[in-house]
């Protein structure tokens, strides 16, 4: 069996798919609106250094993966963990040579690299005009608005995904994570005034 | 050298892997080998099924390691058929 082929099947006898899809999707949503709250925090504040911006959400990326890593890592080996046990006690054997024991191992780390690696990519994106900017490519607008975009972009397409995985339609899905993004920066704009 | 022909096993497994893939990596052992699986009883966790092999030359050893590495347990061995050779 291949690694993605055993991967997929440590996944699958422990039903880990859901878990792992779920977390994609929420860590990402808050890494997403992480990076939105921050670039439109800079742009009601005004005259924000490029420098400065970048430094601060590319550390926040950085805490956000780091969050999402270790947090997933810790419950999802505890739960493993208790569900091998509670497994080893049924069957009334050790279980330590089984793709049980084996999944208890590595699902974890998989999960919480989904977990961790999920709201790092999203932010990396979003402020991926800073670090085009930096490195003196052109860009059609202003690095700040333009992450703004992307920002909007990917809580869009977070929509769309999870609309795919509900089975529901995807664009209505799509707008609803759009109204959540609206608001957060609405929220934003009017503690300004 | 003998030959074993057909085994039949009680195996207790976990709910997962289901019995196709318990059936498909038994099968796999080797080319020529026919597994049917049937489930005797079903439990919170675990099930109980009966395991029947046929092949030309049946691996115990090996049989025995899947069935482990799968998260099963052998519980009894239930029929065999064994076809002699020459001594």
């Amino acid at each position: 069996m291949s690694v993605l082929g055993e991967l997929r099947f440590l996944l699958r006898i422990t039903r880990s798919h859901d878990i792992a899809r779920r977390y994609f999707v929420v860590n990402g949503f808050d890494g997403a609106l992480a990076m939105l709250g921050l670039t439109m925090g800079f742009y009601v504040s005004d005259e924000v250094a490029l420098g400065t911006m970048l430094s601060a959400c590319s550390g926040t990326a950085v805490a956000l993966m780091m969050s999402g890593l270790s947090s997933a890592y810790i419950s999802e080996s505890a739960e493993r963990q208790r569900e091998l046990a509670e497994l080893g006690q049924a069957m009334i054997t050790d279980m330590d040579v089984s793709a049980h024991a084996k999944a208890a191992r590595l699902v974890p780390v998989l999960v919480a690299g989904v977990n961790g690696l999920s709201p790092f990519i999203f932010a990396m994106f979003i402020i991926s005009p800073f670090w085009l900017h930096e490195l003196g490519v052109s860009i059609p607008l202003r690095p700040l608005e333009m992450s703004i975009g992307f920002a909007f972009a990917s809580i869009f397409a977070l929509g769309i995904f999870v609309g795919h995985v509900s089975q529901t339609f995807w664009l209505w899905s799509a707008l609803r994570t759009l109204a959540v993004a609206a608001l957060t920066a609405l929220i934003i704009l009017a503690l300004k005034l | 050298m003998t030959q074993v022909k057909h085994i039949t096993l009680d195996v207790l497994k976990p709910h997962h892997p289901t019995i196709l893939e318990l059936a498909s990596a038994v099968a796999a052992l080797a080319g020529d080998y026919h597994v049917s699986i049937t489930v005797q009883t079903v439990d919170e966790k675990t099930e109980s099924v009966l395991i029947a092999i046929d092949g030309t030359n049946i691996d115990m050893a090996a049989l025995d390691e899947t069935i482990r590495s799968l998260g099963a347990s052998i519980h009894s061995v239930d029929k065999v058929q064994v076809v002699g050779g020459e001594p």
